[in-house]
Parts: C-alpha cells; structure tokens; sequence
C-alpha cells in the first residue's frame, strides 16, 4: 500500500494551554487517510470535529502526538512551510462557503493559481472554467458571489477547493447550510470528484442520510474516534 | 507580486467609501502641503531678491589691506600717524581676467559679471548726490543681477557716455532719460554723462545708491585702468551659494563671500520660516499618515473572514503583510497624485491674489516636477509606514480563528 496522505498518531489539542481553563478538545486520535478515499467524519455537536479538521488542515498545530502528511513530519513546522503544504496538498470546503466577496465566481477559482503561480494563464482560466462548468455553473462565471445562491456559492468554493487537484480535500459541513435537495446535489459532486478524479475527501457531516453516502465513516466523541470502519456506500435516492 | 497587488487593488475597491475618503483625506493634506512649499519657495526667494537688491550671489574681492605704518622722514611737516586700520583703497583683483575664464567654465556657476565700483559723485545743476559709481559689462551685470529687469524708464545700453541711474536719484537731481549729469570721483575730475536708462530696485535706498557706466568708463574714473574691483557670480541655486563660495575661496587666493554671509540676519529670519513650516509638513504627514493607519486598521478587522480564506488557501503571512502595506503605499500614493494637482490649482489660484508691494505677482505657480516627484515618493513611503501595523496584524491572525468568525 502507498504511504497515506495523512497519519495521525496520538494527536492531542489543547486549548488555553497553561490557564485556568485549560482543556484538552482531542485525546489522542490515531487516524490514516488514503489516496482517493471518501470519509466522512461525523459525531455530536462540541465532539471535536472541526478541531480535528483544521488540525489536518495545518491551520492549527496540534499539542502533541504526531503528523505526517505524504510521510512527511509537519505538525510542529513553522508558518510558511505548513502554509505551503496548504496550497500544494490541501484543498478547503467550508459551512459558509468562504469566498472573496470582491472576485468573481472565476476568479475565485483561479485565485490558488495565481499564489502557485504568480499570474493567471489563459490555461488557468481555462482550467478555472471547466471547473466551474462541471460543477454546473457555466454560465455565471462573472458573477460576484452576492449575486450567486448559496447552493451555487458552494459549488464555487468547491471548483476552488479543485483548483490546484490537491490530494485531499477537507470540507467541514459543506452542506450544513443548504436545504435537503441542494445539499444532495453538492454531496453528489463531492462523490463525483472524487470518482472520476481520484481525490480523496474527509468530510464533516451531521446528516446520516449523506454519511451513509460514504465509503468509511469516522465517528467522534468527546475527542476520541469511538468507531472507524469501511462501510458500502449508499446509492442516492435508495434510502 | 502580482497576487499582492490584484489582492490589495480589489480590497481597496472593495473599501469604496472607506477608500474614497482616506485618499480624500490624503490628498487635502498633501495639497497643503504642496502648496506651502511653493508658497514658502516664492516667498523666500522675493524676500532675498528684494533684500539682496543687486548684491549678487558670490562676490570675490581682493584680500583686505593690513595696516602697515610708515614712517615720515624727520624734518618732513606734519605729525606721525597713529597705527590705525588701513582704509582699503580701491585696488584690482590681481589676474582677474584668467579667474573669471575659469568661472565661466565652472559647472556651478551660472553667470560671471566683472565690475568696478567706487565712490562717485553725481551732479546735475546745484543737486549733487554721492553715489556707489559701478562699471559694468551690461550682457554680465544683467545675468547675475535683476537690474535689467527693473529698467523703468529708457534702456540699459551703455556705450561710452552713458549712465543708468535709479529713480529717487533722478529724482533727487531732477534728472531725466536723455538729460545730462556730471560725474566726478576722488581720482578723476570727471565729465558729463547721458542718463540713458533709470532703473527701480523697489526700495529708494538702492535707488539712490548706484549709478551704472560702462565697464571702460568706470575704469577710467577710478583710476583702475584694465582692472577690476570685484567680480559678482550668480549661481545655479541660490540656497547653494555658500557652498560654492566656500569651493571658491580654496581655489582662488582672493576673498570670496556669499550673500548669506553678507546677510546673516536675513539668513536666521529665513531659517526660521523654513523650519516653521517644516514642522507645519510633519504634522500634517503625521495627520495623514494616522488615518491610513486607523483606516487599514478597521479594514484588517473587516476582512479578517477573509483573510483567514487566504491563508486557509495557501497565502503566507508574508503575502498578506504585502498586501495591506501595498493598500497604505497605494492610498499614499494616489492621495499624493491628486494633492499635488490641487497643491498646483491652490498655488496658481493664491499666485492670481498675492501682489507685492509694486503690483507684481509675488508668487509663480510653476511644476516643480522634483517637489511633486518627492511628495509622491515620501507620500507613498508614508502610507506603507503607516500600514506597518495593520499589515502586521493581519498576517498574524490566526488562520482557525478567522474562519470560524
Ligand atoms: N479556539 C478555541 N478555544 C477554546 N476552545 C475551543 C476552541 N475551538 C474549539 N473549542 C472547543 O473545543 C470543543 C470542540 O469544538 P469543535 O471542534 O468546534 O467541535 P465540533 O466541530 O465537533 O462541533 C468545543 O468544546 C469547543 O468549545
Ligand atoms: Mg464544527
């Protein structure tokens, strides 16, 4: 088996460290992820989730244990290395859709090209429309983002997350926001990316309708994984 | 760069009232203080004209006379002296012709005028003046003084029995152009001389002081034949007179004296004038520096969600330190551009009312492209000091806790 994109081994995270409220939100988390793979994180409100996320996601160093990421040592680098492995490796989903409010829905997309990059090659805005196309948003490529729903603001951010093909993409309640039917069309891209390009997803989810849609499910509770097993994913619509 | 930058524009536009005021603001205050300089500029400069009358910039003159007693023989009439200081008797500057060659080709010196100038007397009927008489080479005298400017009546055209005379002494003698007045020195009987031209220095004592005669003439009258008293050199920058005076005077084994030596307390006045509103320009630097600070800093607190996107996504601290000291250099900067056209429009406005004293504008409004060329610099260099702070404090968010906002 290759090496995972990512080892957790013992992973804590305390907050307020060496206060008086001082706690520990993570105990501990042994955790592989694969190229490829599907995940889904799920697990009660409060239960670590999103500490756990953004902690793969080097936008918060862990306090202890260990973190490889394409067999690399990197929980503890400094900024601008972490930094680096954010834009090369990582791609990001978020609730509330985080997009630049001041771009247009193409040039948030092509925005992680122009920071590897430098500039933004007709190639890249190329590249920037089809991805918009295949999330179904051909036809608003120079749309502000407050001119765009939410669901297709989502479909936006995650054309971004795509930008640059990373290995893995970490999206923390992707569909949180969205009503039953959207949250089933942007659940179904995920799948879909991740079917015909080969990249793997760690997603947070609170709806088992769509952690049923997953092939491993990891389940937290109280910053400590109390289930993690392969599962045949459900079809869509089947339920 | 280039994200920096398409970041920084669009965050700014983003800004949009934010935006237009502080570069608003900047550019009141950078007008003023474009305007002040060319005020402060003009004025000086009209000061020193008007107090400098014709005194050129630099003057080399022969070394002082020391006093060295002699002796009269016995049996002669009269006392012995007393040892006193020697009155200096007007003497030539020894090889005046090949200094005044190397003037000429001196880089830092614009115009070289010889001259000879002594005491005179002038008289017309019963009326007799005395009088500074100044042999001149007019093409010379005119490039380094302002005489040929402030002919009021007639022309300065000396040929050999010419004169040009100021306006209270013709006045004085009841002289007019092309009347005759007679001219005697201590060494020469003298003759009479046409008044060719009349001239107007703006203050009645240099107009009564100085009657001008061609160089040849004034040679003539005061007994130094082919000789020079002094020679006057006018300089490309009036403020760098004393520099070049103080060159000069190890190159040429005469004195050599800058009119701001000869005007000290002139000097202390314009000295305070100019540190007066030195301290008017920090403060209104300060001033605009302060609200590019307090603006950028609210806009790191707006858009802290969004910087912690750009982090998430992959931008360094350095990258996003770069954008918002790009966004206080920018504000600097086109805040800059747009006071120095209404520094220039408010100079040349105030150019139409302030007349001095004899009507004449007192200032001109000209582009001083090296003093707007260093507000848009020093504008710019300011809006990324004064974004130091924020920027620093955007690029230390901490990406987490930003998104969660
Ligand atoms: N920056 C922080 N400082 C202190 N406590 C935090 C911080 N972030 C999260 N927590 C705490 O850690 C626990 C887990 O939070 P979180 O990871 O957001 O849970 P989840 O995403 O599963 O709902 C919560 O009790 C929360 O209050
Ligand atoms: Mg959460």
């Amino acid at each position: 088996m290759s090496t995972p994109i990512i080892e957790l081994r013992g992973l804590r995270k305390r907050f307020n460290e060496g206060t008086a409220i001082e706690s520990e939100v993570l105990h501990g988390i042994d955790l592989d992820v694969h190229r490829g793979e599907f995940a889904c994180l799920i697990g009660p409100s409060g239960s670590g989730k999103s500490t756990l996320l953004n902690m793969i996601g080097l936008l918060d160093q862990p306090s202890g244990g260990q973190y490889r990421l394409k067999g690399v040592a990197i929980g503890q680098s400094d900024d601008d290395t972490r930094t680096r492995a954010r834009l090369n490796t990582l791609g990001f989903v978020f609730q509330f859709h985080h997009l630049l409010p001041a771009f247009s829905a193409l040039e948030n997309v092509t925005l992680p090209m122009l920071m590897r990059d430098g500039v933004v090659t007709a190639a890249a805005r190329a590249e920037g429309a089809a991805l918009l196309e295949a999330v179904g948003l051909g036809q608003v490529l120079d749309r502000k983002p407050s001119e765009l729903s939410g669901g297709m603001q989502q479909r936006v951010a995650i054309a971004r997350a795509l930008a640059l093909s990373p290995d893995l993409v970490l999206a923390d309640e992707p569909t949180g926001n969205l009503d039953t039917q959207t949250a089933d069309d942007v659940f179904a891209l995920l799948r879909d990316f991740n079917r015909r390009r080969g990249t793997a997803f760690l997603i947070v989810t609170h709806d088992p309708r769509l952690a049923a849609r997953c092939d491993r499910v990891v389940e937290l509770r109280d910053g400590t994984i109390v289930r993690d097993e392969a599962q045949v994913a459900a079809t869509p619509g089947a339920d | 760069m280039r994200f920096e930058w398409i970041v920084a524009l669009r965050f700014l536009r983003e800004g949009g009232l934010q935006t237009m005021l502080i570069i608003t603001g900047t550019a009141l205050g950078i007008s003023f203080i474009v305007f002040i300089t060319a005020i402060l500029t003009n004025l000086q400069r009209d000061i020193v004209e008007r107090t400098l009358g014709v005194q050129p910039h630099i003057t080399i003159r022969p070394q002082d006379e020391v006093a060295r007693p002699q002796w009269r023989a016995a049996g002669e009439p009269g006392a012995q002296p007393e040892v006193q200081a020697r009155a200096q008797r007007l003497r030539s500057i020894d090889q005046w012709q090949p200094i005044a060659r190397a003037l000429d080709a001196d880089p830092q010196v614009r115009a070289v005028s010889p001259i000879v100038s002594g005491p005179a007397t002038v008289t017309r009927g019963d009326a007799a003046r005395v009088v500074t008489l100044v042999g001149i080479v007019p093409d010379r005298y005119t490039s380094v003084t302002q005489l040929g400017a402030r002919i009021v009546a007639g022309s300065l055209t000396l040929a050999p029995g010419d004169t040009v005379i100021g306006r209270e002494l013709a006045q004085d003698l009841g002289a007019r152009v092309g009347d005759m007045v007679r001219i005697a020195t201590p060494v020469s009987s003298g003759d009479a001389y046409r008044v060719r031209g009349i001239y107007d220095l703006g203050a009645k004592a240099f107009n009564r002081s100085y009657a001008y005669v061609a160089l040849p003439v004034g040679q003539a009258l005061h007994a130094l034949p082919g000789g020079v008293s002094s020679i006057d050199l006018k300089v490309d920058n009036l403020w760098t007179a004393e520099a070049v005076a103080l060159r000069l005077q190890r190159e040429v084994p005469h004195q050599v004296e800058s009119w701001m030596q000869a005007n000290a307390q002139l000097m202390i006045g314009l000295a305070n004038q100019t540190l007066m509103t030195r301290l008017i320009r920090i403060t209104i630097g300060l001033v605009v520096a302060i609200g590019i600070a307090s603006v950028l800093i609210v806009a790191v607190v707006q858009k802290t969600r969004e910087i912690g996107i750009l982090r998430a996504m992959g931008a360094s601290r350095g990258r996003v330190l770069r954008v918002f000291l790009l966004q206080g250099a920018l504000i600097g900067f086109v805040g800059a551009a747009l006071g120095s056209i209404g520094g220039y429009w408010l100079t040349r406005m105030m150019a139409g009312l302030l007349r001095s004293a004899d009507g004449t504008r007192l200032i001109t409004a000209h582009l001083d492209l090296p003093l707007y060329g260093a507000t848009l610099l020093g504008a710019a260099v300011v809006g990324l000091l004064a974004a130091v702070a924020p920027a620093r404090r955007a690029a230390r968010l901490d990406p987490a806790t930003a998104i969660r906002l």
